[in-house]
């Protein structure tokens, strides 16, 4: 694990966030208590059955969504609503599709304003980086998930964000593709080291790539524990075989396995 | 799409052959329907007859008269297309807009465009300005409705992409709804060149003294149905190029969705 400057604050706080939705009259618990930190630089997995409310968490950090109660904090800041500071990887990519890949990776500088000159070095910086070079002028309906997903990293990686949050980025693609992606994004941690929030139902792939993974509960979620992963870095595929990955995925599975048992018995859904 | 080969011809030269049948077998009153040979010299004669100088009052006036109307509708196509794409951008992005201006555009839009027709000429008179009144409100309809459609059916989550990465009202106005709803409202542009044709049509047989609808009329006052028949075929080919036009700008313009299909 990189060693890390000491801090006074987490770049990302959850104070005891509570999220209720209501649905044709009746109020649903999605979130219950949630308290949750993450350091600078930290890579933060959320790992948790689907339904247990994992992406509203994410999108609480986004500003899509408000908290019923508690508080979202980046950077000391509350969360008032979507900002570049806060790149968002969806999990269907969400791209434009009207616009070509570089269109969509330039969207958020033009957007800002900027001219052609101030961005282009990052732009091929990072066409080189995520591998579409080449592919500058294709549509996204000309791409595959992997590509499509790349894209959806690209456009958010040239806004330099302070957090990136990434909702089960690849949750959607083929097995080999997913691992590529996974190895991917290693890559470009290693060399940009923002703080990532990345949520995923995948064991492996929260332990191959966090440094921490969070399990949560089914609904109403809760996180259930928060575990280090403490493996070295720089990562690659191959060690999900070692021995030290293999011990944390037992313990997590443990405590997965414990979580279907509660939900089967109190009969949810 | 599969190859079709000539087989779509089977279909009108069989009709084209019971027409001819019919007016030979006199199974219709003699006199009143003409054979398909008598519409074609007609027409022939309406497109490159010497006008003036011959004894038929339409020699030589089929192109000035082919375009009155289209010059017609292409006016109050514009208009339409001018005021009904933005208009039906705000109505769909802006919900204060939509509940001032939808409701009455729900409940003008089923009078019959037909039914404007004295209140248009009491206003603007026997001129143009009552035709174009016409076929530019024909056409708003479909174009205005269509493009609140479209508006509305924009994808949530490319909303969140673009306000994620900083874009404000105008930009993701401008840069993701407008290009989102763009297939609806060449759906809209289509149905309203439509709606504009008829209107002209109907304008030009009662408010003005010049197109197609004009010689419709008065063809059929002085009994020349061979006019009126080559009449109908020319208003159905100018709607069919209108059409397609259209749909080969919405092609161009469209080219990525174009690629959706095929991926």
């Amino acid at each position: 694990m990189p060693e890390r400057p000491p801090t006074g604050r987490p770049t990302v706080q959850v104070v005891d966030v509570w999220k209720e939705f209501v649905k044709r009259g009746r109020r649903l618990e999605a979130l219950q208590a949630i308290d949750l930190a993450i350091e600078p630089n930290e890579f933060a997995a959320i790992l948790g059955p689907s339904g247990c409310g994992k992406s509203t968490l994410l999108n609480m950090l986004a500003g899509f969504d408000r908290p019923t109660r508690g508080q979202v904090l980046v950077h000391g800041e509350p969360v008032e609503g979507p900002d570049p500071r806060r790149g968002v990887v969806f999990q269907e990519p969400a791209l434009f599709p009207w616009f070509t890949v570089l269109d969509n990776i330039t969207f958020g500088p033009k957007t800002r304003g900027l001219r052609s000159g101030a961005y282009q070095p990052q732009v091929d910086a990072l066409l080189e980086q995520v591998g579409l070079r080449g592919f500058e002028s294709h549509y996204p309906a000309e791409l595959s998930g992997g590509m499509k997903q790349r894209v959806g990293l690209a456009r958010v990686l040239i806004m330099e964000p302070q957090v990136l949050l990434m909702d089960e980025p690849f949750g959607s693609l083929d097995a080999q593709t997913r691992s590529l992606m996974q190895e991917l994004l290693l890559s470009v941690w290693e060399r940009h080291h923002q703080t990532v929030l990345f949520i995923t139902h995948d064991i492996e792939e929260a332990l191959l790539l966090a440094d921490s993974v969070s399990v949560m509960t089914a609904r109403p979620g809760r996180i259930k524990k928060r575990l280090a992963v403490e493996l070295p870095r720089p990562r690659a595929l191959e060690i999900t075989t070692s021995p030290l990955f293999n011990a944390l995925k037992r313990e997590v599975l443990t405590l997965i396995r414990e979580e279907s048992l509660r939900a089967a018995r109190e009969g949810g859904d | 799409m599969t190859r079709r080969g000539p087989w779509f011809v089977l279909l009108p030269l069989a009709l084209l052959a019971l027409w001819h049948v019919a007016v030979t077998s006199q199974w219709v009153l003699p006199g009143i329907i003409p054979a398909p040979a008598q519409v074609v010299e007609s027409w022939y004669k309406w497109i490159f007859g010497p006008p003036g100088r011959s004894l038929s009052p339409y020699s030589g006036t089929w192109l000035a008269n082919v375009l009155y109307s289209s010059r017609r509708v292409l006016q109050g196509f514009l208009i339409a297309a001018g005021v009904g794409i933005p208009l039906g951008l705000f109505i769909g992005w802006n919900r204060l807009v939509a509940n001032v201006v939808d409701p009455s555009i729900q409940l003008l839009r089923p009078v019959p465009i037909t039914a404007w027709l004295p209140f248009s000429i009491a206003v603007f008179g026997i001129y143009d300005a009552g035709a174009l009144f016409l076929i530019a409100l024909g056409a708003f309809y479909p174009i205005v409705v269509n493009t609140t459609h479209g508006v509305r059916d924009t994808n949530l989550l490319l909303l969140r992409a673009a306000r994620m990465l900083g874009a404000g009202p105008a930009t993701i106005l401008g840069k993701v709804v407008f290009p989102s709803a763009l297939p609806s409202i060449f759906t809209g542009l289509r149905l309203g060149v439509g709606v504009a044709w008829t209107a002209v049509i109907v304008a030009e047989m009662i408010a003005v003294k010049s197109g197609l609808g004009y010689v419709l009329w008065d063809a059929y006052y002085v009994g020349r149905m061979d006019i009126c028949v080559a009449t109908m075929f020319s208003v159905g080919l100018l709607g069919f190029l209108s059409d397609r036009i259209i749909l080969v700008a919405s092609r161009l313009v469209l080219r990525w969705r174009t690629l959706e299909a095929h991926a």
